[in-house]
């Protein structure tokens, strides 16, 4: 089974069993080929005696840590063919991870994501605002996860505006005026979770104090990007749709859990509250003693696999993040396949010993 | 004198937080008489600190206390006083004062520090680090009750907290005669900031790594197995292989090296299941290196294992130094040994610091005789922790004291 093959069958229709299926095709063919195609994936394989021939399921494929991207630049395409690199967002001085795409790759990330994303919002294209700064998306050899992320969604809007100035203040005229103009049609909004709360929830509250209120309810909300930095500001997802429906009147609001290492193949929550794994990927979850797989409802290291990755060997990946499976194919809202939550990052080890790097780090 | 009334000031007082001693102790630091190594009432102090250790009983549920308390005893001392029997007519000192900077994640080391700095005749201000071990606590508190008796030595030790400070730093730095800075190179590089006055001494314990070397006959002629594997854990598990000493390596010498292999790992694997408080994060942290290592060691292979607990990457070429990714918490490169000389890299590198060796140490002395950078150290596996005044490749006791050259 190729990708196109894939991309004919809509994203959360197929049952364990002929998900497994497809998926053992696809991801041990992509793991042939990247053993036949990246030296580095290959001597990996090697070096813990992996025979893809003698394998029934990709549950028993070998996953890369994600860290491995911000160490390496792995590809299984000639450079030649390497259309765009794509960098996780990090902070200054942090490790980025280094994505590289060819024409292929690339493409088919659209494609899953247009088919995952329509699956929730209808085929046909919305007017969008882009919670975020235009300045994101400016550079286009680089794109970082927040730019890529959306110019991915980008395809989605028919007319856009940006929310945000670059000073990161909301533009409230152009607001004002995108709204009035696209008066009962259904209006797209994207950005990412932490953006959304600090520079467009905080001053939309601002606003309502002052007698200003937009009325959102026609609204779509598509967000992710973590939860990590809301930590500090002590809000949980339920929190953070309630509030913003009082603020505006969204109601229609969905996460998403994706990261730049496996683009295309995001997990939207549904109306449960559910994120849901679509065809064109997988989500496992593992007991850090010894990586073996948890059960549903145990909470675990995710690994996530995807059928994407043609460039580079990223098609089986072991994150730091934890989340629980909360089942299969039965979530109330009808989709197929696993749905999950994502229960946050693993926190870095504490270690004793005489180099003080520990305490250098907080600085 | 002007600077130091100057640099030493209540500003400086006030950011500071004194566990033994007060600011006029430490304000009189560079001031009172230095002594002569070994001093009697040094080393009455030292025997009454370590029964008041011995006798509190929150120091049982540690260790390192213990082995502290018992490295103190007179008769250790003495021992120790013993290799310092100089047969010459000159007069030895300590230098004055010493500046000690402890590292931040082993409880008991600034006790050492301070117990070398003591019987070469300092005075002494330690920064202790500013976790709360309760090791830390239980030292603290018996250094002051046993100070209670010992006034006359009230002036030469205080010991403090702060954050980290370059004014305090650089007031510490004006008044000592020796520095001793552990925890690494960062530390390090944020202490050498702080200036030195000219005929001050600095003694810099840097960023260090390790190795085992295990004869594998000697090893299957072992009685006790299980003993051996709680001495390796002692070495490397017990600090979550993080220390300075731990091994983060296994050469195997001799002629019964997979009988060996199997039944070490094997012990060592029982033991740390039951022992070792694992942390989630660790078995991210051992498979990105062991990948890492995989690709960029060729031909090396990832040994296969049940668990997360120990990963082992066994290593056929060491041109390059395979140290540069190590991990920590359980992660060993291993390397099956004919010739010694082998090792040539791995060892020919300023980090390298102790051997922790399991068979006869002239097996390894051709690569030493060789004139390599590292080995500072060749010791018996479930002793690299165990402190000694001479340590990494310093005599502590030559560099704590001054040499009264008397030739008439």
């Amino acid at each position: 089974m190729n990708f196109e093959n894939i991309l004919e069958i809509p994203p959360y229709s197929l049952n364990k069993e002929d998900k497994e299926k497809l998926l053992n095709d696809r991801l041990i063919k992509l793991t042939k080929f990247h053993k036949e195609n990246c030296p580095e994936y290959s001597r990996i394989l090697d070096s813990i005696d992996f025979k893809v021939d003698s394998i029934k399921s990709y549950k028993d494929l070998p996953f890369l840590p994600v860290r491995l991207f911000k160490e390496l630049e792995l590809k299984s395409v000639d450079k030649s063919e390497i259309v765009k690199t794509m960098t996780s967002s990090g902070t200054t001085g942090q490790a980025v991870s280094k994505i590289f795409l060819d024409r292929t790759t690339s493409s088919n990330q659209q494609k899953a994501m247009v088919k995952i994303v329509s699956s929730f919002t209808g085929s046909s294209r919305m007017p969008m605002i882009i919670i975020d700064c235009p300045s994101v998306v400016k550079n286009r050899m680089m794109f970082s996860a927040r730019g890529a992320g959306i110019l991915g969604f980008s395809m989605f809007g028919s007319k856009k505006i940006y929310a945000l100035d670059d000073d990161m203040k909301l533009d409230v005229d152009a607001m004002r005026d995108f709204l009035l103009k696209y008066k009962g049609q259904k209006i797209l909004l994207f950005g990412f979770t932490f953006m959304i709360w600090q520079h467009f929830y905080k001053e939309l509250i601002r606003l309502e104090k002052e007698g200003v209120k937009f009325d959102l309810s026609n609204g779509i909300m598509i967000h992710g990007g973590g939860w990590k930095k809301l930590v500090n500001e002590a809000v949980s997802p339920e929190e953070f749709h309630q509030r913003l429906n009082n603020v505006c009147g969204l109601d229609s609001i969905h996460d998403y859990y994706g990261m730049v290492e496996q683009t295309g193949c995001i997990y939207m929550q549904c109306e449960c509250g559910h994120l849901h794994a679509s065809i064109f990927s997988d989500i496992i979850t593992r007991r850090p003693i010894d990586f073996s797989e948890c059960d549903f409802n145990e909470k675990g290291i995710i690994q996530v696999l995807s059928t994407i990755p043609e460039s580079y060997p990223g098609h089986s990946l072991i994150t730091e993040d934890e989340g629980i499976i909360l089942g299969e194919d039965d979530c109330p809202c009808g989709r197929k396949g696993k749905y999950f939550k994502i229960t946050g990052r693993m926190k870095n080890a504490e270690l004793r010993g005489c180099s003080d790097t520990y305490a250098a780090k907080f600085k | 004198m002007i600077h130091m009334q100057q640099n030493l000031n209540k500003e400086v007082f006030d950011k500071i937080t004194f566990l033994t001693g007060d600011a006029e102790c430490l304000k009189m630091l560079s001031q009172i008489p230095a002594k002569q190594p070994f001093d009697e009432s040094v080393v009455n102090f030292l025997n009454d600190l370590s029964k008041n250790i011995m006798s509190n009983v929150s120091s049982r549920a540690y260790s390192d206390v213990i082995t502290f308390a018992f490295w103190i005893r007179k008769a250790s001392v003495l021992k120790i006083k013993e290799k310092y029997n100089f047969n010459d007519k000159n007069l030895r000192l300590g230098r004055g004062a010493a500046f000690h900077i402890a590292p931040s994640n082993v409880p008991v080391n600034f006790a050492y520090s301070l117990v070398s700095g003591l019987i070469t005749g300092n005075s002494n201000v330690v920064r202790i680090p500013s976790k709360d071990f309760m090791q830390t606590k239980i030292i603290v508190d018996s250094i002051n009750k046993t100070l209670l008796k010992y006034e006359n030595l009230r002036p030469y030790i205080v010991l403090v907290r702060y954050e980290r400070d370059k004014g305090i730093n650089d007031a510490l730095s004006y008044i000592c005669d020796t520095r001793i800075v552990w925890g690494g190179d960062a530390t390090i590089a944020e202490i050498r900031k702080s200036e030195l006055p000219a005929r001050s001494t600095e003694i810099l314990f840097s960023d260090r790594y390790s190795l085992a070397i295990i004869n594998s006959d000697k090893y299957m002629e072992l009685t006790n197995k299980e003993r051996f594997a709680e001495d390796f854990y002692n070495d490397t598990y017990f600090t979550d292989q993080n220390a300075c000493t731990s091994p983060r390596m296994v050469v195997w010498i001799g002629d019964s090296k997979e009988k060996a292999k199997n039944l070490f790992w094997a012990n060592l694997h029982n033991l740390i299941s039951k022992k070792y408080t694992f942390q989630p994060i660790q078995s991210i942290d051992k498979l990105v290196n062991s990948y890492l290592s995989a690709i960029a060691f060729s031909n090396s292979r990832i040994e296969n294992s049940d668990d997360n607990l120990i990963v082992r990457v066994r290593v056929s070429d060491l041109s390059e130094n395979v140290m540069e990714l190590m991990q920590n918490s359980g992660f060993f490169f291993e390397y099956d040994c004919d010739d010694i000389m082998d090792l040539r890299n791995v060892c020919n590198d300023k980090r390298c610091q102790t051997v922790g060796l399991l068979g006869d140490s002239k097996d390894i002395i051709p690569l030493i005789e060789a004139g390599i950078k590292g080995v500072d150290r060749i010791v018996p596996i479930g002793k690299t922790m165990d402190f000694n005044l001479i340590w990494d490749g310093y005599d502590l006791f030559a560099q704590l004291t001054r040499i009264i050259n008397i030739s008439c």
